[in-house]
């Protein structure tokens, strides 16, 4: 159970606050206007957002300050390979950050990325990779990362309709496999629909308590009609 | 922006230390200079505030000719950056690289190259002479600040061409719509431009020229043409008298740091390098202000391709028949220059990991106090603080690769400090996430996204020790010498033919250290 307990981010004239718990195996979408603070809020989960009151618990206990303690795996807008490293290296970093990989955790990275489709890319850099095979790698060293925790910050936001209905279909099966409980910043409902269970609406400088996806689509408050546009 | 929380310690601790060695080496030089100063003070007969007239005669000197220097430099350099600018020709590109040189061209080759134009048997001596008239000299006042030209008229025809290039092109088409002439794009385009780079390009050539010390002491000297710098070398080198020369580095430091600080409240120009390979279409050209371009650009070419052609000349033939101590020199030199680079980017690295850390402007200005600093100032405070414990001059040579390090520091955090703010922004987070600390941060994501800019580094910083006439002429005895030293040694002793070599050889390994290094950095940076 993921626990925000009375946080509140200060930055300059914007506020945020957010107290609800998040229970294990969910699968949250973070929608609202943009500017509204989703980003913020994924990045004060992971810690690189400093809050000026209240903390983030994890079973009950309060999150380690570094970002790379925390139970946590997060995939970014972009930036999310270094580009002077190959697929397999970008990947290896997933289990060891120094990248001295044993032969057995060298195999651990092959069968990761070819359970993302990627066998045989291991040497490629990322400038040869396509939008799609990079979200892929970044997802096999999620896998490798094995935290219960995955937070994804729009990844998928520069991909087609196709492509991206694929990513999300591929990021439902390593959920199903790993258990691991989903928070996504998406700026389309459709996402929500696909592969998330329950909403987290952020407006008005609030992060409200997730609500289940069908009722807030069949019901939606003010701001998300305001959003959705109709 | 995120604030991170891990490796706080070790960047702070490395960052710190870095820091501190630039204190020691600024400030804290400074400090022991100020104390021996007081204790050496003796009443001098006809001495206002404990200098004497020589020494007054020194600093006005040195103001003078920095400021002689820096005009004359720019008022060339605008006639040559608007040619630049508004011209294509075959060997533009060249042309700009060129003007690049003089930065890493060893100070005292120069002088040789200027000797062997200017000098009294020089080409443009012989010239005067073929004709009837007398040979002119370059050593004197005069001498000194046609060197400096000769050094920062490239420099600000660099800044300057950077300011032409930077008015968008579409005004020169709305100018050329409107039917301007020349004369309406002056006022309205071109004169506002020039209004903000001329006084930083100025300001900037003028801190150069106020620590100038080899070209004073080559070309240089005398009551009429001694620089402060130069007198703090005499008086310590002739006089030994360690109480005056104190005095003269805290004279040298104060106006550094004047200037310095004047520099701080005007936009300085910086030279990107970057840019500069295209000219803007123009619509206003006439038969006479083409004619003047021509003039201006092989005025520009000629003044910087003649001496280091006539050094190539000269030296090449010679360069087989150099003495052993030459070679030994020419090795001494380039350990000194591998140290030295070493240094700087130890120092480097540390401070600006620490400066984008803590987002602070102030910790990456602590860097560039070696700006104000001179390196003759520096070596006085290390030869007061060696002294009592060991012969300075076994200590030449490691100290020559420190100062020269110190001043190579502003340039390379110049250099790495914005690249690595960048490469924080876009992959800090990432890093941070995936837990890249300390060494593995260092090995995995600041050494291959800074490869070009660490290797650019490395080469300036080699360079310019390569080069480097200062430190070492305090230090040295006669057994040990640099290249630049040695070279120096040879011109006095009117060995031309070994000095020709010499120079050549120097100039040689100065360019090749700094494209090792660059082309190191460069080469298959796949990103």
């Amino acid at each position: 159970m993921l626990t925000l307990e009375n946080t509140r981010i200060d930055l300059g004239d914007f506020q945020l606050a957010a107290n609800f718990g998040i229970p294990k195996d969910a699968r949250i979408a973070v929608l609202g206007p943009s500017g509204a603070g989703k980003s913020t809020l994924l990045a004060a989960i992971a810690g690189f957002q400093p809050m000026a009151q209240g903390q983030v618990l994890w079973q009950g206990d309060a999150m380690p300050p570094t970002p790379a303690a925390r139970p946590i795996s997060m995939v970014f807008q972009d930036n999310n390979l270094f580009p002077h490293l190959t697929v397999t290296q970008n990947v290896g970093l997933g289990l060891r950050p120094d990248l001295k990989l044993s032969p057995d955790e060298k195999t651990r990275v092959e069968q990761a990325l070819a359970r993302v489709g990627l066998t045989g890319m291991g040497d490629r850099k990322p400038a040869q990779l396509s939008g799609g095979q990079i979200a892929r790698v970044a997802l096999a060293r999620v896998l490798l990362r094995d935290r219960p925790l995955l937070l994804l910050d729009e990844p998928f936001g520069a991909l087609g309709p196709a492509l991206k209905a694929e990513m999300l279909a591929l990021v439902a099966e390593l959920l199903d496999e790993t258990g691991a409980t989903l928070l996504m910043v998406s700026h389309d409902p459709q996402d929500a629909r696909e592969i998330c269970d329950q909403v987290v609406l952020v407006a008005e400088g609030t992060a409200q308590a997730p609500v289940a996806t069908g009722e807030i689509f069949a019901n939606p408050p003010v701001v998300l009609r305001e959003y959705l546009g109709g | 922006m995120a604030r991170r929380f891990v490796e706080i310690n070790r960047t702070t601790t490395l960052g710190t230390l870095a820091l501190g060695v630039v204190v020691c080496l600024t400030l804290g030089t400074l400090l022991v200079v100020a104390l021996r100063a007081e204790l050496g003070a003796a009443p001098d007969s006809g001495a206002t505030l404990g200098l004497i007239p020589r020494d007054w005669a020194a600093i006005r000197f040195t103001l003078w000719q920095a400021a002689l220097s820096a005009l004359f430099s720019v008022l060339l350099a605008i006639p040559v950056a608007r040619a630049l600018a508004r011209r294509r020709f075959k060997g533009r590109g060249v042309l700009i690289t060129l003007l690049g040189v003089p930065f890493i061209l060893p100070v005292i080759v120069a002088i040789f190259g200027l000797i062997s134009v200017f000098g009294r048997k020089g080409l443009v001596s012989q010239g005067l002479m073929a004709l009837g008239f007398e040979p002119i000299s370059i050593y004197g006042y005069h001498g000194v600040i046609l060197a400096h030209v000769f050094f920062n008229l490239p420099l600000a025809t660099r800044l300057i061409l950077q300011g032409w290039l930077s008015i968008p092109a579409e005004r020169f088409r709305l100018a050329a719509s409107l039917g301007m002439g020349s004369r309406d794009i002056a006022r309205t385009l071109e004169r506002p431009m020039l209004r903000e780079v001329i006084p930083g390009a100025f300001l900037v050539i003028f801190l150069i020229c106020l620590s100038s010390f080899a070209v004073a002491l080559a070309l240089g000297g005398g009551p009429r043409a001694t620089t402060v710098e130069l007198a703090i070398y005499e008086a310590f080198r002739f006089d030994f008298d360690l109480g005056r020369a104190a005095k003269l580095a805290l004279v040298q430091f104060a106006m550094g740091a004047a200037a310095a600080t004047i520099a701080l409240r005007v936009a300085i120009p910086q030279d990107t390098g970057t840019g500069l390979d295209r000219a803007v279409t123009r619509w206003d050209s006439t038969p006479m202000q083409r004619g003047l371009d021509v003039i201006s650009i092989s005025f520009a070419a000629l003044f910087l391709v003649l001496p280091l052609s006539m050094i190539l000349m000269n030296g090449v033939p010679g360069l087989a028949s150099l003495p052993g101590d030459v070679w030994w020199a020419a090795l001494r030199s380039i350990s000194v220059a591998l140290g030295s680079a070493a240094l700087t980017l130890a120092l480097a690295l540390p401070i600006a990991a620490y400066a984008v850390r803590r987002g602070s402007r102030l910790i990456e200005g602590v860097g560039y106090l070696t700006i104000a600093a001179s390196p003759l100032v520096i070596g006085t405070g290390l030869f007061i603080v060696i002294f009592p414990f060991m012969r300075p001059s076994d200590l030449a040579l490691p100290v020559t690769a420190l100062v020269n390090a110190a001043m190579s520091l502003p340039f390379a955090l110049r250099i790495i400090a914005p690249a690595m703010a960048q490469v924080e922004r876009n992959y800090g987070p990432l890093a941070d996430g995936l837990g890249l600390v300390g060494v593995t941060r260092l090995r995995l994501i600041w050494l291959p996204r800074l490869r070009r800019q660490i290797g650019f580094s490395l080469g300036l910083a080699a360079a310019l020790s390569m080069g480097d006439l200062g430190v070492i002429a305090m230090f040295a005895n006669p057994e040990i010498a640099t290249l630049p030293l040695q070279l120096y040694r040879l011109m006095s002793a009117y060995r031309m033919a070994d000095a020709a070599a010499a120079a050549v050889l120097l100039l040689g390994l100065s360019l090749l250290l700094f494209w090792i290094f660059d082309r190191g950095g460069r080469a298959d940076a796949d990103t």
